[in-house]
């Protein structure tokens, strides 16, 4: 068993990270911190999952949303049937047939935000401040800054964010980066009754699904492995698959995420060119003018004119 | 030269000629230039609200709008504004500005077009090959800008398309209103370079030299309407 985190004291404490730890902060031009805090990371384990949706109840008193009406029943155990403005965290569930083996497995995904090394959404982000990464890899969204865009869910790999229609502005997972700035684990952690998600420094939950991938392999999941895609530059949000082949299988979990193209290019290039076209073409007329000067009526055009109209001067 | 009472494609409802000293002609009624200030208006508050989520150092643009929520907000309404609005100007103005062959020579003389050298230019509409591309340019603009701006409007649209149709709206979206605000700028400028233009959307008229210059043909059909015309139409 993974040794669960200290209860730390119950004496106000500082918050071990704030502003003074980004490294970076959406639309806007930061010097990254200096020095980089330990990377924090949950890891979930699959294979360990019973289904309970403890995580999601501690989740949702946490983070205090009112997720939305309970017994909604879309004939599939997911409640609710995705990822809402006020459920940041979902258990999605898979029944799969192995064809080597005839089974049949019940996988079990705890869905929400990965916190990217390489941030999407915050790439996307147009609002300055409202999407920020801390130096510990949580990203977090500042809702004060949140201008509802949605451009967060065009620039996530995993499809993550919601933008509520109440006040208009997107949500997802926090990490529970006010919890782990005083020490705590991730509400969703601390309900697990399984040890299935498990919270600490980044190194410390790869050893730890090392350890739990050999376990997987001896009891004969040959491809039992870690999920920390590297295509977003690895994730604070790491899962242990006993099909770590077929990622797909749980719930459509991308094989190969990375940050869309077309995202890159509307986020990269073509504020380039598009800001240079804008300019170039305004340089354009004052240089022609400049050059070729007013276009102007000539007397004689007016001469030709009123001989045109005709003598009947009224 | 032919007396056929049909009335020419480019003459539109108030184009009219005053004989007198200097000659006067009406160019837009009232009802064209409304259209055409609320299109342009409307297509201002869009390029400086759109520019603001553009880019991140014209994100100050939306304190014009009252905040980044607001600006959200208001973007989508006004681009609806301007695209009912196109339409009346599209509705007034398509049939002047179809393609004529005095636009291909017009278009081959670009070099005199640009160094101001009207004689060598042959008579023209009411529109010439570069005013006519600013309309079916922006018409075709117009048309994708809404297209994929409703693709991207998520308070209304969102469940309609896949995120990645969205991202394909949003980056067309962005390219087309950089072409959009390319255009525009080199509608403005050449409504400045060429003097006596300006009054043609303020006041309605413009100065029987600046037609004569600019749009001969069309100052021509204008008189040849008026009645008991044609007698001094000597070119």
């Amino acid at each position: 068993m993974f040794p669960p985190l200290p209860n730390p004291t119950v004496s106000p404490t500082a918050p071990k990270f704030g502003d003074q730890d980004l490294i970076r902060r959406s639309a806007s031009t930061i010097t990254p911190a200096a020095v980089r805090q330990v990377e924090v990371a949950k890891l979930i384990d699959v294979s360990k999952c019973i289904g309970c949706k403890a995580c999601q109840s501690a989740c949702i008193e946490w983070n205090d949303t009112q997720a939305q009406p309970i017994g909604e029943n879309l004939g599939v155990y997911d409640n609710p049937a995705d990822l809402t403005p006020d459920m940041f965290t979902l258990m999605r569930f898979t029944e799969w047939e192995n064809p080597e083996t005839q089974n049949l497995e019940w996988l079990i995904r705890k869905d929400g935000c990965m916190h990217c090394e390489d941030p999407g959404c915050l790439k996307a982000c147009p609002a300055p401040g409202a999407i920020v990464q801390y130096s510990n890899g949580i990203v977090d969204f500042v809702h004060e800054n949140c201008i509802g865009c949605g451009y967060c869910i065009k620039g996530c790999p995993f499809d993550i964010p919601r933008v509520s229609q109440t006040d208009h502005k997107a949500y997802k997972c926090t990490l529970c980066s006010d919890r782990v700035a005083v020490g705590l684990g991730p509400a969703c952690q601390k309900a697990c009754p399984t040890q299935a998600i498990v919270f600490g420094t980044k190194d410390e939950m790869k050893d730890w699904a090392d350890f739990r991938i050999k376990d997987l392999k001896s009891r004969g999941f040959e491809h039992a492995g870690l999920y920390d895609p590297p295509g977003v530059g690895g994730t604070h949000v790491m899962y242990v698959l006993h099909h770590a082949d077929k990622p797909e299988i749980y719930a459509n979990l991308p094989k190969n995420p990375s940050i869309s193209p077309l995202v890159d290019a509307w986020k990269g290039m073509s504020k380039i060119v598009g800001l240079g076209a804008i300019g170039f073409a305004a340089v354009a007329g004052v240089v022609h003018h400049l050059f070729a000067g007013a276009n102007r009526v000539q007397p004689e055009d007016e001469e030709h004119a009123e001989e045109l109209a005709g003598g009947d001067r009224t | 030269m032919s007396d056929t009472p049909r009335v020419p494609g480019d003459i539109q409802p108030g184009d009219d000629v005053h004989p007198g000293k200097p000659v006067v002609v009406n160019r837009y009624n009232l009802g064209a230039r409304i259209n055409h200030w609320i299109t342009a208006v409307s297509l201002v508050l869009l390029a400086l609200s759109g520019l603001a989520m553009f880019h991140p150092s014209l994100f100050f643009l939306t304190a014009l709008f009252g905040g980044g929520q607001m600006t959200r907000t208001l973007h989508p309404w006004i681009g609806v504004v301007l695209f009912l609005s196109f339409a009346g100007l599209f509705i007034r103005f398509w049939k002047a500005n179809l393609w004529k062959s005095e636009d291909n020579t017009w278009l081959r003389r670009a070099r005199d077009v640009l160094a101001g050298n009207e004689e060598k230019l042959p008579e023209l509409g009411k529109y010439n090959a570069g005013q006519k591309f600013v309309f079916w340019g922006m018409s075709i603009l117009i048309i994708l800008l809404i297209g994929s701006g409703i693709v991207v409007w998520d308070q209304y649209f969102f469940p309609f398309t896949t995120i990645e149709q969205k991202r394909i709206a949003i980056l067309v979206h962005a390219a087309m209103a950089v072409v959009a605000i390319c255009v525009w700028i080199v509608h403005v400028y050449a409504a400045i370079w060429v003097r006596g233009t300006i009054g043609a959307m303020t006041r309605g008229k413009v100065s029987g030299g600046w037609a004569w210059r600019h749009h001969r043909k069309w100052l021509r059909e204008l008189v040849a309407r008026k009645p008991g015309a044609g007698k001094s139409a000597a070119p």
